[in-house]
């Protein structure tokens, strides 16, 4: 049984000319919490394309969840949850709703789909406004819910698009709880994000500058090696 | 007389109350930073501020004119950044700068001097359209525009919000040269590492000031005795800690959680309470509070 979630080689993506993403390697360990971090434009967006089975490598290869980045990438999709601060519920839907959608789009059985909502509902609180719509939520019900959803196929990978960046702090905490809390049951947590705070609370932070990891490690390691007090000053010196 | 001044000031959109009574006043060469999350209603008050919505109660001025009053002599003297990016994205670099000195009646050549430095650093890209730069290159020049008709008063939402952690820093560096000019800088950010940069600091949530204070006296105002601690699980460790009696509050705080205690402990007290046999890695020691333990603090309370 393979105990990474996540095992790449060379992974390269080229549009004609311009090399976006540059022979990364790496690998996550199942149940790890992942920071992937970069400067706007250094690939973090292309490698994640990759990872999720959106856009195909120009070279390299890898498995992600079990599953050949080139020749499965249909199936990756099936193994992996999704979910942005950005965009992950429906607004005009309800809470019941969009568990629902959701459930569905994942293949879920009716039953399956009841069931789902019922523990999601049930574990989150939110029964009492399960027939509301998801745009009369507080932002931190919002976003929890959003998680919970993003695992509604029992995924072995979820992908965090900047998933606390400017939120309250009270509420990103209740957040980060929430990751842990997953991890804890040996779900992988890849976090992509260029807010550096957030990577403090990452098991392993890699860091991508214009195409290529530059830096992978734990933060308290990462912290030692460039002798700087905060994930913020890595990432500094790392770029200049 | 303050460059910004703010009294009683409220606003509601619906049931929802935005802004709840903010009083506040800035001074000419002062970086004032209004610190909070989304939605806390920063946005609110700096759309009040430059006359672009009227507050319902509570009077407001801004380099010496009334809000309402005044609107339009406010336009004249204020530069405002707002939090989305609203330059012209199909008119280049050159274009935008140049379109937003004419409409203030005003050249590039003649306030040169102010935007020098930082202009000076998008340049080589005068050419390209606005809508193609890259996030940090459009703070540049969105704060380049906000600055070309020399404002004595400037207003910045959010400006680094989206931004890389190396344009932030620069950034920051730039408004430390313009507040030496003597321009009053009010500056909003849920970025709570970056309050220690400013003079002064606000901090807001739900539409009301929790705090008024420069950085320093703000941390000092910490209530109880603070541990930073850090094992090889730190998910469970916390949930032990919130069943203890000592505890005030314990919470996620990157690598490391924070514990704040009802009375001062030792370390090796707060270890005596652990089976450290689950935590062979366990780190405990005392620490200084920061802005955002504060914060977390406060909003309890609310």
């Amino acid at each position: 049984m393979n105990s990474y979630s996540i095992e790449v080689e060379n992974l390269t993506k080229k549009f004609g000319e311009f090399t976006a993403v540059d022979n990364i390697s790496f690998k996550v360990a199942k149940g790890e919490i992942f920071g992937f971090l970069g400067a706007n434009g250094a690939g973090k967006t292309t490698a994640m394309r990759m990872l999720t089975g959106l856009s195909k490598p120009t070279s390299g290869q890898g498995t992600v969840a079990g599953f050949n980045v080139i020749r499965d990438h249909e199936k990756i999709k099936t193994r992996i949850g999704y979910m942005s601060q950005k965009f992950s519920l429906y607004e005009d839907l309800t809470v019941r709703q969009n568990i629902r959608l959701f459930g569905g789009i994942y293949g879920l059985s009716n039953q399956e789909i009841r069931e789902k909502s019922e523990t999601i509902l049930h574990d989150l609180r939110l029964s009492e406004v399960s027939s509301k719509l998801v745009a009369a939520l507080p932002l931190g019900w919002k976003q929890r819910l959003a998680f919970a959803i993003s695992m509604i196929h029992d995924p072995d990978i979820v992908f965090l698009d900047e998933p606390t960046g400017g939120v309250d702090p009270f509420v990103r905490r209740q957040f980060w709880e929430a990751i842990y809390e997953a991890a804890g049951h040996g779900r992988t947590i890849f976090v992509t994000t260029h807010y550096l705070d957030e990577a403090e609370y990452c098991d392993r932070v890699s860091i991508m500058v214009s195409g290529r990891i530059e830096a992978l490690d734990t933060p308290t390691n990462l912290k030692k090696q460039f002798n700087a007090s905060t994930m913020d000053n890595v990432f500094v010196k790392l770029v200049r | 007389m303050p460059a910004i001044e703010v009294n009683n000031t409220s606003r509601t959109y619906g049931k929802v109350q935005a802004l709840n009574s903010i009083s506040l006043s800035v001074e000419y060469g002062e970086l004032f930073g209004l610190i909070g999350p989304d939605g806390a209603g920063k946005s609110t008050l700096f759309r009040i501020l430059t006359t672009l919505l009227l507050a319902d109660t509570g009077t407001a001025s801004v380099a010496g004119h009334d809000v309402v009053q005044s609107y339009r002599q406010i336009r004249k003297e204020v530069g405002y950044m707002p939090g989305r990016f609203s330059l012209y994205q199909d008119l280049t670099v050159e274009e935008n700068l140049r379109f937003f000195a004419t409409i203030f009646n005003t050249t590039i050549e003649e306030n040169y001097n102010l935007i020098k430095d930082i202009y000076e650093q998008i340049e080589p890209f005068k050419k390209r359209p606005a809508g193609k730069l890259s996030g940090g290159m459009k703070q540049k020049l969105a704060l380049s525009c906000a600055l070309i008709h020399k404002p004595k008063v400037l207003f910045l939402d959010e400006p680094t919000t989206g931004v890389d952690a190396v344009s932030r820093q620069e950034f920051w560096d730039m408004l430390k040269n313009l507040k030496e000019k003597g321009i009053a800088i009010l500056v909003s950010t849920p970025y709570m590492d970056e309050a220690s940069l400013c003079d002064r600091i606000a901090l807001i949530q739900s539409g009301k000031i929790l705090q008024t204070d420069t950085p320093e006296e703000i941390v000092k105002s910490y209530p109880s005795p603070l541990y930073a601690i850090r094992s090889n699980n730190n998910y469970e460790l916390l949930k032990v800690l919130r069943d203890k009696n000592y505890t005030k509050s314990a919470l996620p705080f990157g690598e490391y959680l924070h514990l704040a205690t009802h009375t001062s402990m030792g370390v090796d007290e707060i270890i005596s309470t652990l089976n450290t046999g689950n935590y062979p890695d366990l780190e405990i020691k005392p620490i200084k509070p920061d802005i955002e333990d504060l914060f977390l603090e406060l909003s309890r309370e609310v």
